[in-house]
């Protein structure tokens, strides 16, 4: 529940960036530099080296970081599903797909998400499918795991004898049936992806400089961090709040979709 | 038999890869169906009469399972040489089948009306409003009340017994000419089993449908069953009309089967065991399989395989000893 109510006010800065924001993320003004966060509509979260307004470039940050996010979720959710239900369904597949699954996880993730991206140039696509190779094969991983388990079962043996053809049996009767461990499995990619963009971003290979970004922004702030540590501590807690929100989530998500669980805590 | 066989299962032989090697599941069995007619397959637990019917559908978990040798004629097509699609548009239209555990058959997430129109709609081109009303008139015909409400439930707001009928309803919605039914009471109360199998009773009178069931209860068989064969040990150990075989048996195992069974009339003796287990598929005995459990033996017996024949018209069985008449 807190981990929803977190998210959604991330989700809600997002959407109402354009209200929000006092003025132009990108608008600078030097004689305004290194005001620091003070109870004032404009000048909440301070300004930046730059004088550029800080709470503008937050909630303007949270709209690239929540696109990227879900971006590599809607990857995931086509291909991540589409390779898993068939490793999981055409056993012959299921050897070769998993290796390169391993070997593909057996990469630092992050690691690779950098090799992706600088290979490929720094742009807000670039970070979306470099995270999304990054995080496909875990949820093929997931996927295959509750095909495996699901195709066995009687209703499947059934609609086989009632003449149902492969496609029908893994849209409607094998994915159907899979869908609560996916949904758990992606809210976390959600929130690994949110993480990962701020590093990419951190290291120059996200977002080009004109959009606000929040690893760009504390990468900046780094600079100044002894004399205004409002310029790294803000952005900081913006991806904590919504990387914590997002995980708190999955939690109570999993919690609702997974019986097992629910038996356990009484 | 006179007609012409609907189905026919000739030298079927099937196999299943193992770590340790192939094991015969099914090994050279052949029977006849002929339209209209109820053949019950009786047997224990790994006795291959599950495997028998997987094999008829096309629905062996493949790999490990295998069909090694064989034929299986339905209307005089071998259904093994059928291409894929083929044999996928025969499930359900001209073969349907139903299973052992109602409980898990049918799919969560699904109404049961869209499970049942879903068959339909696969092999027949209908619409979707069609589909509903045929839906409707299959779940009436299985004795579901209110079928119009019932349709669009949910599998877990029914009962065992309901879910069952639903299953029927399923297999039987495009009139198949051939029913499997594995063991389709083994989940159920006996009081509910009864009316299953009235029902299966009416509805193959009805459409005239032949089936093959699957059971290891010999009062199913007993009521249901026009025909049986006994398998044991992936073989069929006897075969014949269902009167005959209760009241005359002539394999020793089919006696010994029978003996274990309490009879309602008269009083009830302590009820005769047969000694011994099932022979594990690995190490099967050299002659008769049943050999080594049996209380007929002679040293024949272990010399090599019983040849079936025939002891009455339509009677089979696969007994060296089988002429001497069986009084186990």
């Amino acid at each position: 529940m807190i981990g929803l109510v977190m998210f959604s006010f991330v989700v809600a800065l997002a959407v109402f960036a354009w209200w929000i924001a006092p003025n132009d993320p990108n608008r600078t003004a030097i004689r305004m530099r290194f005001r620091p966060p003070q109870l004032d509509r404009v000048l909440l979260l301070g300004t930046d080296n730059l004088g550029r307004n800080m709470l503008s470039r937050i909630v303007h940050g949270a709209q690239l970081s929540l696109l990227i996010g879900l971006g590599v979720v809607l990857l995931n959710s086509v291909f991540g599903v589409l390779l898993g239900a068939v490793a999981g369904y055409f056993r012959k597949l299921d050897g070769p797909m998993m290796r390169l699954a391993d070997a593909l996880m057996a990469f630092p993730s992050i690691l690779l998400a950098i090799g992706i991206a600088a290979a490929l140039g720094p742009s807000a696509w670039t970070a979306v499918i470099a995270l999304s190779v990054v995080y496909i094969p875990r949820t093929a991983r997931i996927v295959r795991a509750s095909v495996l388990v699901v195709r066995e079962m009687e209703f499947v043996q059934a609609a086989r004898a009632s003449g149902a053809g492969h496609w029908r049996i893994i849209s409607r009767h094998i994915m159907p049936n899979c869908m609560a461990p996916l949904i758990v499995q992606l809210s976390f990619i959600f929130a690994y992806a949110v993480l990962s963009e701020a590093v990419l971003s951190f290291l120059g290979l996200g977002a080009p400089p004109s959009i606000p970004s929040w690893g760009t922004m504390i990468s900046e702030g780094r600079t100044y961090i002894r004399e205004a540590s409002w310029l790294t501590i803000v952005p900081g807690c913006a991806i904590a709040l919504t990387v914590l929100g997002l995980n708190l989530m999955g939690d109570g998500l999993r919690d609702v979709l997974d019986p097992r669980l629910k038996i356990e805590q009484g | 038999m006179a007609a012409q066989p609907l189905l026919s299962v000739r030298n079927l032989r099937t196999v299943f890869g193992t770590m340790q090697g192939d094991v015969t599941a099914v090994d050279d069995v052949s029977f006849d169906v002929v339209p209209g007619e109820v053949l019950g397959i009786v047997g224990e637990s790994g006795s291959g009469k599950s495997v028998t019917a997987l094999s008829i559908m096309g629905l062996l978990p493949q790999p490990p399972g295998r069909v090694a040798g064989g034929e299986i004629l339905f209307e005089g097509r071998d259904l093994l040489k059928l291409p894929k699609s083929e044999m996928r548009r025969m499930r359900g239209s001209a073969i349907g089948m139903i299973f052992q555990e109602p409980m898990t058959s049918l799919n969560p997430v699904f109404t049961i009306g869209d499970q049942i129109t879903e068959t339909i709609r696969v092999h027949e081109r209908i619409g979707a409003a069609a589909a509903r009303v045929r839906g409707i008139e299959m779940l009436e015909k299985v004795g579901i009340p209110s079928p119009q409400r019932r349709i669009d439930d949910f599998p877990h707001q029914l009962s065992g017994g309901m879910r069952q009928r639903v299953m029927i309803a399923m297999a039987l919605s495009c009139s198949p000419k051939l029913l499997l039914a594995d063991e389709p009471t083994t989940a159920l109360d006996v009081t509910i089993q009864a009316q299953i199998l009235d029902l299966l009773r009416d509805l193959q009178r009805e459409m005239g449908m032949a089936i093959v069931i699957i059971t290891h209860n010999m009062g199913v068989i007993a009521e249901f069953a026009d025909r049986v064969a006994v398998m044991y040990a992936g073989r069929i150990a006897e075969e014949g009309p269902v009167g005959r075989i209760f009241d005359a048996p002539t394999h020793p195992y089919t006696a010994g089967l029978l003996s274990s069974t309490p009879d309602l009339i008269g009083e009830v003796p302590r009820l005769r065991t047969i000694p011994g287990t099932l022979p594990s598929l690995y190490e099967l005995p050299p002659g008769c399989r049943f050999a080594p459990r049996c209380g007929r033996r002679v040293e024949a017996c272990e010399a090599g395989r019983p040849a079936t024949q025939e002891i009455a018209p339509g009677h089979f069985a696969a007994c060296i000893r089988a002429r001497e008449g069986a009084s186990a």
